[in-house]
């Protein structure tokens, strides 16, 4: 058998040839990974929101600075973050719901949908921010 | 699991230099994984100036050139060069794909780039061990299973039936989808990978195959078939522009559709 031949030769453990270090991505993997990383975020996005119920339910002493820690810029980048994600992790389940039926799987389709639903989240994240701009809500 | 670096054995050091011959016209640089079992060292990079003038328009013709003429040592796998075979599969230019059909002149960057098929035990520089991929192979019974008598003449099959197999049993068994993969980097123990569930897709959807209950019995778990995430490596590299990504997803769908 090649494998006992194999054997013989191997006096330690193989090495594992590189895999993340050599990788030239395609826009499909960034879309997988962002998919997930969005998830994630979501998370965090839940918990702010169910924060946000939380304080307001028990007064304006927790309220107050919970509203203006979101209002800071860092919180502002934050919830941008989250606006983001919500409009990727959306695009992406569509994306994923064509998949599932069986659509969209050639590599030229799956790609230009990627580049779709990252465009997407990116033009309708900074369209929310600038409504919410206009009508002062960012004041 | 997920791990995002190398194990300290397998940490690729700078290797050796070697310069352009005399007499060379064009020259391109090949920078080549390298990794002696004989020896203790880890694997390493070792740049090749190559006279490309003087060899073929293939990364394998490259790759002869240098093994003959600067560094017999130099260890690959090869047979076909027409793209039968799937012996020279390995990553070129962080990609996965056949040497034998994969032109130098088309890898982008200054030099091209050439490690083994990713995240697999390497044998010897571009030599991996496939042991795990073929019993994976072999896992999903990849040959006709009938319960009825066999007929006298052929197993028949209407054309149309037979049109179902076309972009399924064109695979090669090269290896670039499944070690593509980044599910099959992390759980390839227990995910079958692209190849073995476009085979096992390419049985399921024969018409004279009876095994079908059997066949997704046996896919029906969360690591062999349920890893895929559609990240669509596998569809972005496949040399014979096969769609694995499209297979495991009908495998999906025939296994919902059987319970409802």
């Amino acid at each position: 058998m090649a494998e006992a031949g194999l054997k013989g030769t191997a006096a330690r453990a193989r090495p594992l040839s590189p895999h993340m270090q050599v990788w030239r991505w395609h826009v499909t993997m960034a879309a997988s990974i962002l998919t997930r990383a969005t998830g994630i975020a979501l998370y965090g996005g839940a918990l702010a929101a169910t924060l946000w119920f939380t304080t307001l339910m028990i007064g304006p002493d927790l309220f107050n600075p919970y509203v203006a820690l979101l209002g800071s810029p860092l919180g502002k980048i934050a919830l941008f973050g989250i606006t983001f994600s919500v409009f990727y992790h959306l695009a992406a389940g569509l994306r994923h719901l064509a998949f599932d039926v069986g659509l969209g799987f050639s590599p030229r389709m799956a790609s230009l949908t990627a580049v779709a639903a990252m465009a997407f989240a990116i033009v309708a994240s900074l369209m929310v921010w600038f409504i919410a701009w206009r009508t002062g809500g960012l004041s | 699991m997920v791990q995002f670096t190398l194990p300290r054995n397998s940490k690729v050091g700078k290797g050796k230099h070697f310069p352009v011959p005399a007499g060379a016209k064009t020259v391109k640089t090949f920078k080549v994984y390298r990794y002696d079992p004989e020896t203790s060292a880890n694997p390493r990079w070792d740049t090749y100036e190559v006279a490309v003038d003087q060899c073929g328009p293939m990364v394998l013709d490259a790759l002869l050139h240098i093994k003959n003429t600067m560094d017999p040592t130099l260890a690959f796998r090869r047979s076909c060069r027409e793209g039968v075979c799937g012996s020279c599969a390995m990553n070129i230019g962080g990609r996965n794909t056949l040497a034998c059909t994969h032109a130098w002149d088309e890898v982008p960057g200054e030099a091209v780039q050439i490690s083994p098929l990713p995240h697999m035990p390497v044998v010897k520089d571009l030599v991996p061990d496939l042991t795990l991929f073929f019993a994976q192979y072999a896992s999903i019974e990849p040959w006709l299973q009938t319960d009825t008598p066999t007929p006298q003449t052929e197993w028949g099959q209407a054309p149309q039936d037979r049109a179902k197999l076309d972009g399924l049993y064109e695979c090669i068994l090269c290896a670039c989808c499944s070690t593509s993969c980044p599910s099959y980097w992390w759980n390839g123990d227990k995910y079958l990978g692209p190849a073995a569930l476009l085979q096992a897709y390419r049985w399921l959807v024969d018409s004279r195959d009876e095994a079908t209950g059997a066949r997704l019995d046996d896919l029906e778990d969360p690591f062999k078939l349920y890893r895929c995430h559609t990240i669509m490596n596998c569809a972005q590299v496949c040399p014979k522009g096969l769609n694995p990504a499209k297979a495991i997803a009908g495998i999906k769908r025939m296994l919902v559709e059987r319970v409802v």
